[in-house]
């Protein structure tokens, strides 16, 4: 456990000096077991489903999936918002604007150096590769 | 199943005489160093007191040794092409050949920004920061052990391809489809994937390590806002070594999946796509120049308030100047190839931020400048390379923002234009900046001074060769020469390579200065012995003896402002009362370990073994790494407690003979 | 005078803010290090990510994922991986008030469960590239080998960590060298499942859905 001070470790739970009310911790980790499984559950619903358009899906998993990951950090990382932990939080949000350019970035950069490479399409060049 | 895998005797190449010769050389050096530590009996001493330090500061001296030794290698590949390139004019085809030549320009690159630049800026880091930072060393010690001796098993394995296999060809970046199996069946390419893999982790590793210690390790007091520039530079590096290194790993991974499993992310056929390489290695490669060019602005900001006695202009705009260069070089990468096929809003986007990035370090530019402004301005050697840097920084820079215009680079992608820009940044930038911070902080780690005119002569011979050298090759990238030239045809350019030779023996005129200055300063090091503060400096590791003790202060140090000596300095020569008595108590150390030594070797052993594909070798290795580690998660005891009195008969000591 | 000895005697502030108060225990510097190190492991994965997304059609006429993917395993995989993390909080708990039993059975299921993934995630590929659907085909399938697998492996070194660490409690107890380490050890364990959430959405789920 952290003793009472500015900053606390990720992946420790906010000791009972910084956050007085703090629920139990087995009922913080159950509940993120419940909202994990929910969300999991509604994922592989949209993936099936026929009720959204194709785009809806994508964008239904995209949105699921974040909020997955918000569970975990939140319900089983501890990483909150509190002053205590804005090292923690402020490292996780370098991180993920890495992530982010690195994918996004990768992403737009092929897409369009592909399409400006005038590659035949995926079928003809599977037709001339058989092997 | 042949038990050495693809290794017999025919990977020697004996019918090379030129890197038989240099081999031989190699060895002969190797040889009479090993002899030279016999004779000495020093094996005992160097085993407890360097090889199995986790003392940040010993292991930064090895990382500058590591990398002034690939420096002389490094600087012979350059000295060999530049000879080469003079003569091998109209039908001459020089002294040598193709093959040769391609692993001679592949391994200069990959040694001159792996194994010198990366490991004498993180040299420079490992010895500094900590006592810049007011503590005794890094978050973590024997990992930063472990770091320095994995970067030195990828120099090793570079070193091993001179005398056994080849190196290879295809250039320091290893652009698919050429370094895939089909076209490179060699070990070349491999030699270079793995001792790229294993150094890169010990980066990384030391990364983690910085970061940690820069963000959680500070003096009581030492505010972010109050840290030296240096330090803030060496947080903005680290955190690009966090973020950048990981993906070097994944791509230069996903080429080994290619070559060793038949893998097809950039194979020619298959589906596989050559351009995900060359994006993937530069999303790496552009924050890898921020990493190597930021702490030599820190240097530089170190160094230019201590000459001129003045406090940095502009602390704030310098901290977010910094940090705005270490997000922005994220979003520029695409400009090391906007020729290779994207649309014009890519390449747009990309320009646009290349040209945005050149200005945070503009205003770097002006706050030294104004910081050397009405101040009383003492042209030491390390001031000599700091106004160096200035001059020629941002002539490289220019044309850096130059080609940053997508048309432009059109004409002058991967012509000597280009060489010609990147060494006048990289030399100019990181190379000026480091041996600025090797002669500035040479007598804290070694209580002695390197001798001032060996040093003036050595800046002099490297500015002046540097322009020597460097700018023919923007007149010939402007006439169209392009890089990598075995031989060319076109006789009007050799005028300007023979100069450009001459240059770069004016060079080796100052490296070799550089060497005489070492021999030199050791042999007179007893005249040139110096207190804890030979340049009246204004940051806490001028208030530790030269060399400090292990434990670095003897007394935890406490901040109350910026520039954190040189305001307690004042304080003290204002009040003029004797200072309260100090207490000291025992300090707790940690220990010694072999842990990086020996996980180095089975590094090497892995390394090597997946080079020459003798499975059985590679598997021993990762088993013995394994156990190495269980060795060291173990061990009972990770420190040893210094007593009181040892620390305080030290600290008087010093303070006996630093008392004014 | 000395100046030396001045730098341990300024004059302090009233109440020094969070960045002043020097360094950090060593439970935190630990944590924080490791939490950096995931970071970048994480951006590992990003890199890999991109490529998958780049490759994802470069199925040069073999086999897609949709053709390939078993949504009756990747649920099973998810939810042993899910309940793993779960199982491990329970540990982490256990390890703070230093109860051993509770914290061996945690590990145990733990294990139990991320070895059942592991099982899981063998045999699917077993099955594929007993159909020919071998890295080797395509680009696709190289990269999702690559991508599920470099998950796989490092799903592989968390369970050789976690037997270790259960070693080490027996051996050393709970000392704080220890409990730095487990506390490590859960930051990795739930962070591979957050991981897995990105995989098992963009690969198999985006694979599979029309």
């Amino acid at each position: 456990m952290t003793e009472a001070r500015y900053d606390r470790a990720p992946g420790d739970r906010p000791s009972r000096e910084m956050q007085a009310s703090a629920p139990a911790p087995l009922f913080v980790y159950t509940t993120g077991l419940f909202l994990a499984v929910l969300l999991t559950a509604t994922s592989f619903w949209a993936a099936n489903t026929s009720l959204l358009w194709p785009g809806g899906v994508a964008l239904g998993l995209a949105v699921l999936a974040i909020a997955q990951m918000g569970v975990h950090l939140v319900f089983f990382l501890h990483v909150t918002t509190g002053p205590e932990s804005t090292n923690n939080v402020l490292a996780l949000a370098f991180g993920v604007l890495i992530v982010f350019v690195v994918v996004a970035g990768s992403m737009w950069i092929m897409a369009d150096m592909n399409q400006n490479m005038m590659m035949p399409s995926a079928e003809s060049i599977n037709l001339h590769m058989q092997h | 199943m042949n038990l050495l895998g693809k290794l017999d005797w025919s990977a020697i190449p004996l019918h090379e005489p030129i890197i038989m010769g240099a081999t031989a050389f190699m060895v002969l050096v190797v040889l009479a160093v090993l002899g030279f530590i016999t004779m000495k009996g020093a094996w005992l001493y160097l085993w407890r007191e360097w090889l199995t330090s986790v003392d940040h500061k010993r292991i930064g001296v090895m990382y500058c040794v590591l990398a002034l030794v690939m420096l002389l290698r490094g600087f012979s590949d350059a000295i060999m092409m530049r000879a080469q390139q003079a003569v091998a004019a109209g039908g001459a085809q020089g002294y040598l050949p193709p093959e040769h030549f391609d692993q001679i320009f592949s391994a200069h690159g990959t040694i001159m920004i792996f194994f010198m630049a990366m490991p004498f800026v993180v040299g420079l880091m490992n010895f500094a920061v900590p006592l810049q930072l007011g503590v005794r060393d890094v978050a973590f010690p024997t990992l930063n052990s472990v770091s320095f001796w994995l970067t030195a098993s990828g120099a090793l394995l570079i070193n091993v391809s001179l005398a056994v296999g080849e190196f290879s060809k295809a250039g320091w970046w290893g652009y698919p489809p050429l370094s895939e199996l089909q076209f490179s069946p060699g070990v070349g390419v491999d030699y270079y994937l793995w001792s790229l893999q294993i150094s890169g982790l010990g980066t990384l590793l030391a990364g983690i390590n910085f970061v940690t210690t820069i963000l959680k390790m500070r003096a009581p007091g030492m505010s972010y806002m109050r840290m030296p520039v240096f330090c803030w530079t060496a947080l903005a590096t680290n955190l690009l070594i966090v973020a950048a290194f990981p993906v070097l790993t994944a791509v230069l991974a996903m080429l080994l999946l290619d070559r060793y499993l038949g893998f097809h992310f950039f194979t020619n056929d298959a589906g596989g796509n050559q351009m995900l390489y060359a994006n993937l290695f530069w999303v790496w490669g552009h924050p890898e120049v921020y990493i190597l060019v930021l702490p030599a602005f820190g240097i530089f900001s170190e160094v230019v308030p201590t000459f001129s006695g003045k406090p940095l202009f502009g602390y704030r705009s310098m901290v977010a100047a910094t940090m705005a260069i270490c997000i922005l070089s994220f979003l520029v990468w695409l400009h090391h190839f906007f020729t290779m096929g994207a649309s014009a809003n890519v390449n747009g986007f990309f320009g646009v931020m290349s040209m945005i990035i050149a200005l945070p370090t503009g205003a770097k530019v002006f706050n030294w400048l104004f910081t050397m402004y009405g101040g009383r301005v003492r042209f030491s050697v390390p001031v000599l390379w700091s106004i160096g840097f200035m001059i020629t920084f941002v002539i490289g820079g220019m044309t850096g923002v130059l080609q940053a215009v997508p048309p432009a680079d059109f004409q002058l992608h991967n012509s000597v234009f280009l060489i010609a820009h990147f060494h006048n940044v990289i030399i100019g930038g990181v190379v000026f900046g480091v041996m600025a911070g090797y002669n500035y902080w040479f007598p804290k780690a070694f209580g002695f001074a390197l001798d001032e005119r060996w040093g003036r002569a050595a800046f002099w011979c490297w500015f002046v060769g540097f322009y020597l050298a460097f700018m023919p090759l923007y007149l010939l990238g402007l006439m169209g020469m392009t890089r990598r030239m075995q031989h060319y045809d076109d006789l009007s350019w050799q005028p300007w390579l023979l100069l450009a030779m001459v240059g770069t023996v004016v060079i080796l005129a100052g490296i070799l200065c550089q060497v005489v200055q070492l021999v030199v300063s050791i042999r007179n090091r007893d005249r040139l012995r110096v207190t804890g503060d030979p340049w009246n400096g204004r940051t806490l590791e001028w208030a530790t003896a030269s060399p400090p003790p292990a434990w670095n202060f003897a007394v935890q140090p406490r901040v109350a402002g910026r520039d954190a000596l040189w305001s307690s300095k004042q304080r003290a020569l204002a009040t003029k009362d004797e200072p309260p008595e100090r207490v000291y108590e025992p300090i707790e150390m940690p220990k010694n370990s072999a842990t990086g030594f020996v996980t180095a070797f089975f590094a090497v052993v892995i390394g090597f073994a997946m080079i020459w594909h003798i499975w059985w070798m590679a598997g021993l290795g990762v088993f013995g790494a394994f156990v190495t580690l269980l060795a060291f998660a173990f061990r009972r005891r990770s420190e040893t407690e210094v007593p009181a009195e040892q620390i305080a008969r030290l600290d008087r000591a010093y303070q006996a003979g630093a008392a004014v | 005078m000395n100046i030396s000895v001045a730098i341990d005697s300024a004059p302090q502030d009233a109440l020094p803010s969070a960045s002043e108060a020097g360094p950090a225990p060593k439970r935190i510097v630990v944590a924080y290090g490791f939490w950096i190190f995931l970071l970048s492991d994480i951006v590992m994965f990003s890199a890999l990510f991109a490529s998958y997304a780049v490759l994802v059609h470069a199925t040069a006429g073999g086999p897609t994922g949709a053709q390939l993917f078993n949504q009756v395993t990747v649920a099973i995989e998810t939810a042993c991986l899910l309940v793993s993390s779960y199982t491990c909080g329970l540990m982490s708990l256990a390890i703070n008030s230093r109860r051993y039993l509770r914290t061996y059975f945690g590990a145990l299921i733990t294990f139990a469960l991320g070895a059942a993934f592991l099982t899981l995630e063998i045999r699917e590929f077993a099955s594929m590239i007993a159909i020919g659907a071998t890295p080797e085909r395509s680009a696709f399938l190289s990269a999702f080998f690559t991508l599920v697998g470099c998950h796989g492996l490092h799903v592989t070194l968390g369970l050789i960590w976690l037997a270790v660490m259960m070693v080490q409690v027996a051996v050393m107890g709970f000392d704080a060298t220890v409990q730095r380490r487990l506390l490590c050890f859960s930051l990795f364990w739930h962070a591979l499942d957050i991981v897995w959430v990105g995989l098992f959405t963009v690969v198999y789920l985006m694979g599979v859905s029309p």
